[in-house]
């Protein structure tokens, strides 16, 4: 009756066998430093322009309507305030994470899909090296140090977009506009900004390895495992966002 | 020198299954040191599935997979590193990796195997002995996507044999090169025999491959090959000929049983020198 819940539990559980047997290989070693360097180069300097183009335009927009908005209360000084805090809490780590699953779990989907569908996963493991130590768990480590770092950067540069709307068109004065975006912000918001990358990160990662891993089917294997790796990342991180989000709304202090 | 009866690979009714497909169905066989085992089958008769269960590459449904009399059955991966490493493949699509050079390809199971983990100036020098042995010692620095067709299958074989196992799969190396690209390959296959006494399985579609391999040894004072007395050759005796059909092994035998054959199917394989 339930059969149809069958594929994805067991998607599920597969998805945590290699986010455990990658986590087991990165504690046993051997460690491939060297692969996780370019994996940070890759993931991380490669995603920065176009993380930082969403991050600007998506605080510019957000001034532009905020200030609109808080105009018809006569509280448009507020609207720094109001970017920081959806920047930092929401905006900012979703959408950073969004850009990068369609960067980097696409990236590495089709080029370990590429790799199976070639053989040079099994020759991976002919010639001495398990797949997982070698291709999964520096890019899983790469992108947990670079999303979170990412996010941060994206996050100023969303304020500072908003600065350049609040200050061109609604004649905020700068030092209104930057304080009350910094007061706006407490340790808490902080941390719900850096803790969400963090968790989204394994995310793009290991869904983009999950994919790329069991593709099957030659080259319209490949790019069905890109889109399926694209897909599923991005929907996980609106899921995601929403429950952590309930998590540190449900326990916020009055 | 050499004992005949020590067996390097054995698989007891091996069985592979992928969801519901048997790709190898309750397969029993026995090589010995020193022979050469030529496979003819058709597409998806199960061939290279065979030859990646003999490293334990895929998982068996059932049977088991003896590689120098060692059990490998059920061995978890990290130890199965130490067994792969007395063992040599070269994949059917080379599977050298893009995003390598040549020399690095060639180099990876020697700093990699954790086993043999060779000093990179030690690595250095057999990488350049394995390229000149597969001749394109001139390809050092070039990546994979530089190579013609046969000059990857070259340097996956200089991969292969860059360790010295005493074990090497061939997974269709002749598949789809011209003629005369794929008979180099064959003389690399013989001279590598014939130079360090390997035991090899090959899977091939041309009958010429395993007619070479039974009939000619590698000179090395001239570098060419040379035709040996057709039946009674040590080469001769020690080529098997092995037919796969839908998973099953449906012949073993040597060539004159082969050629003597009247089952269509293995006709089929068999092109009767004249």
């Amino acid at each position: 009756m339930l059969d149809f819940l069958k594929g994805p539990i067991e998607a599920i559980q597969d998805f945590f066998i290699l986010f455990g047997n990658t986590v087991r290989g990165f504690v046993k070693g051997p460690r491939y430093w060297d692969d996780v360097l370019i994996q940070m180069d890759n993931i991380g300097v490669g995603s920065f322009w176009i993380t930082s183009m969403t991050g600007f335009f998506s605080g510019a927009v957000m001034a532009l309507q905020m200030g609109f908005a808080l105009a018809q209360y006569g509280q448009t000084g507020r609207t720094g305030q109001v970017v920081s805090i959806i920047l930092v809490r929401e905006l900012g780590p979703a959408l950073t994470a969004i850009m990068v699953a369609g960067r980097n779990s696409s990236g590495i989907a089709s080029e370990l899909g590429s790799m199976k569908v070639t053989e040079q996963i099994d020759a991976m493991r002919a010639l001495g090296t398990d797949p997982i130590h070698k291709l999964v768990a520096p890019r899983m480590i790469a992108t947990a140090a670079m999303l979170p770092a990412l996010t941060v950067i994206a996050d100023f540069i969303g304020m500072f977009g908003g600065f350049i709307i609040g200050y061109f068109i609604y004649a905020l004065p700068p030092a209104q506009y930057w304080s009350t975006t910094w007061k706006a912000l407490v340790w808490r918001d902080v941390a719900e900004g850096l803790l969400k990358p963090f968790i989204f990160s394994f995310v793009v990662s290991l869904v983009g390895c999950y994919y790329g891993l069991r593709t099957t089917g030659g080259t319209q294997g490949v790019g069905r495992a890109t889109t399926q790796a694209v897909v599923t990342a991005s929907v996980l991180i609106f899921v995601l966002t929403f429950f952590i989000t309930k998590i540190f709304v449900g326990t916020a202090p009055h | 020198m050499e004992a005949p009866s020590e067996s390097v690979l054995r698989f007891e009714s091996v069985t592979v299954r992928f969801d519901e497909v048997t790709a190898v169905d309750n397969v029993s066989l026995d090589v010995s040191r020193g022979q050469t085992c030529i496979f003819f089958g058709a597409a998806g008769s199960g061939k290279s599935v065979l030859m990646k269960a003999a490293m334990g590459l895929v998982p068996l449904a059932s049977g088991r997979v003896y590689l120098f009399d060692e059990d490998i059955t059920d061995l978890p991966e990290e130890d199965l590193f130490e067994v792969r490493s007395r063992v040599g493949m070269a994949f059917q699509e080379s599977a050298l990796f893009d995003s390598m050079t040549i020399a690095q390809n060639v180099a990876y199971p020697l700093l990699n195997q954790p086993s043999i983990n060779a000093k990179p100036d030690d690595a250095r020098a057999r990488v350049k002995e394995a390229l000149e042995f597969v001749e394109l010692g001139g390809t050092l620095d070039k990546f994979p996507s530089e190579l013609s067709g046969g000059m990857r299958r070259r340097a996956a074989i200089a991969r292969a044999v860059a360790t010295k196992p005493p074990l090497l799969l061939y997974d269709s190396p002749t598949a789809g090169l011209d003629p005369i690209t794929a008979e180099t390959i064959m003389a690399l296959i013989i001279k590598e025999r014939d130079l360090e006494n390997t035991t090899a399985l090959v899977i091939t579609h041309r009958y010429q491959d395993g007619n070479l391999v039974a009939n000619f040894r590698y000179n090395s004072d001239n570098g060419t090959l040379e035709l040996q007395h057709h039946g009674t050759s040590k080469e001769a005796k020690s080529t098997r000929f092995l037919v796969m059909r839908d998973g099953r092994l449906i012949f073993n035998g040597n060539q004159d049983e082969i050629e003597a054959s009247e089952d269509p199917y293995i006709r089929k394989f068999v092109k009767h020198p004249d």
